[in-house]
């Protein structure tokens, strides 16, 4: 019966209702089915929200990348590179993959970030070195350049951290196999990282450099600018 | 120890409370009580959390989420800067704009790796158990104080800003938190060992085989459902990796730990229950399709989670 919870996940989700509601209904769900008080179940949600303020950490970037943004941070990003004649979005985008990827693994995980990063920089210069190129873009292209920017951005965090021995995930891996008396090695754990992280930046990079096919593609046609 | 989180949240909590007064008086915003209402409820939770009784917050929370589901929560209209005079501005100050930008990486980096240790009086200068997330707080905050300079603007007018960056995110703010939630509900009430048990009637225990793909799925799957993979490791690992393939097999620890975590990373890269890594980018980026973000990823997540099952069978043969 407690999985009624993740039925009422599952269902919303596929439905679409605003993720916000259908998450705190199958947490009351689950919390009643689990025979727990709708008291105990409040103070829950309570003492969980307030433990996990620090999610809400981006919020710290906000006044400076919206004061930049006002003095016309996004368009100077744009600007720069579409002066490149070399980039391509799959080209940047790559680029800051490699940063992102060398960069958690070396154990610099905040080197990035949507807040600080994506959203000032990396999107306005893929969708510049695009506009560059081939004019104006239409905005479901528009659209699919910063998806793939914030892509990149996790793809490049998550499997470069774990390369890097002291990150939580690795300690958590640890602390659960000395629960369980398993011999484990840290070392070896972020060595056997590796093969995943070095195949995940292949893999991605092959599908950015599609990127940049697909849209030469589409816009070269509907633009009728840029060369091959 | 001088700058802990409590300080962090302060400054978040002034940053959103702050800007709820504009979402009060913007009359072009239908719902501007509502929505007024919200950021500053959402403020008091960051600047109050330690201070209120658990269950008040929590029922701060469910005005919230009421207010949400209620469709009070509305857009308000922004006094934006013209595309002229962004460009004037932008002739002006030119490359100089990407200095306070870039700051806040390098400042954080500087402070996680120089000042992790730093005391002055015999207390840490930075919180030790939050180094990374207070060097932020603080990176951001001199990041801050230079673009002021630099602009000429006053801390209202960075307020104002963050006050439009923040309702284009709107309740997807909240999200994180909230799953968060749900992940300790679910442990308290045992979701993970009925998911174990479900799997472990499914699977077919002799195929080493098929036990590494139930493993490997298994891990992306309830990612997933739980939106964390270090919520999933502990339920999967205890269920599927330690009775079967490290005791009935005998195969390395190390192998199947750092690959089966990959495998639950798949699995973060296709769900919205990951909402601060996929919903919350979605909304920062204006893009129309919330799961935008998700389906970009997805051909990459399934391709890696592929490669993990066939990296985890040849690893684990080399250990018989």
């Amino acid at each position: 019966m407690v999985l009624i919870g993740v039925a009422i996940v599952i269902i919303g989700f596929i439905i679409r209702i605003n993720p916000l509601l259908v998450v705190t209904l199958s947490g009351l769900a689950t919390g009643l089915f689990a025979h727990q008080s709708l008291y105990e179940i409040i103070e829950q949600f309570g003492k969980a929200f307030t433990t996990n303020r620090y999610m809400a950490v981006f919020i710290a970037t906000l006044p400076v990348i919206g004061l930049l943004e006002r003095f016309g941070l996004r368009e100077q990003a744009e600007h720069v590179v579409s002066n490149i004649k070399a980039a391509t979005t799959g080209r940047i985008l790559t680029a800051y993959l490699v940063i992102r990827e060398a960069a958690a693994a070396a154990g610099l995980t905040s080197l990035g970030g949507h807040a600080q990063m994506v959203r000032p920089l990396v999107a306005p210069m893929a969708e510049g070195a695009a506009e560059a190129k081939y004019g104006t873009l239409p905005d479901r292209v528009r659209d699919d350049i910063r998806a793939h920017a914030a892509a990149v951005d996790n793809i490049g965090l998550f499997f470069g951290e774990d390369v890097f021995i002291a990150i939580g995930a690795i300690l958590l891996m640890k602390g659960f196999f000395d629960q369980n008396g398993i011999p484990s090695d840290p070392l070896h754990m972020a060595l056997w990282a590796i093969p995943t992280a070095v195949a995940a930046l292949i893999v991605h990079s092959f599908r950015l450099h599609r990127l940049d096919r697909s849209l030469h593609k589409l816009l070269y046609r509907e633009n009728g600018k840029g060369r091959a | 120890m001088w700058l802990s989180m409590e300080a962090v949240y302060i400054f978040l909590g002034i940053v959103v409370t702050l800007g709820s007064v504009w979402t009060f008086a913007d009359r072009s915003n239908p719902k501007r009580l509502t929505s007024g209402l919200f950021y500053l409820l959402y403020g008091v939770t960051l600047l109050f959390g330690s201070v209120i009784p658990p269950f008040y917050t929590g029922v701060l929370v469910l005005i919230m989420v009421a207010i949400v589901g209620f469709g009070g929560l509305k857009l308000g209209k922004y006094e934006e800067a013209s595309p002229e005079e962004r460009q004037q501005h932008r002739q002006r100050l030119n490359n100089r704009l990407f200095i306070p930008a870039l700051l806040i990486p390098i400042l954080t980096v500087i402070g996680v790796t120089w000042l992790k240790n730093v005391k002055i009086g015999g207390a840490f200068l930075l919180d030790p158990k939050n180094v990374t997330l207070v060097s932020l707080g603080v990176a951001t905050f001199m990041a801050l104080l230079i673009s002021m300079a630099m602009t000429r603007s006053t801390p209202f007018a960075a307020v104002k800003e963050s006050r439009r960056l923040l309702e284009t995110i709107g309740w997807a703010a909240l999200l994180p938190q909230m799953l968060a939630t749900l992940g300790t509900i679910f442990t308290t009430a045992g979701v993970g060992a009925a998911v174990s048990e479900l799997i472990g009637t499914i699977i077919p225990t002799h195929s080493l085989f098929w036990i590494v793909v139930a493993y490997c799925v298994g891990m992306a799957l309830f990612t997933m459902i739980m939106g964390n993979a270090f919520a999933a490791f502990p339920v999967m690992t205890a269920g599927i990796a330690v009775p079967l393939l490290i005791q009935q097999f005998g195969v390395d620890a190390n192998h199947v730990a750092a690959l089966g975590m990959f495998s639950g990373y798949c699995g973060t890269l296709m769900t919205p229950m990951a909402a601060n890594f996929n919903i919350v980018p979605a909304a920062l980026l204006d893009l129309r399709d919330q799961n935008h973000v998700i389906r970009v990823q997805v051909p990459t997540a399934l391709i890696l989670l592929a490669f993990n099952i066939a990296a985890m069978y040849v690893v684990t043969l080399m250990d018989l």
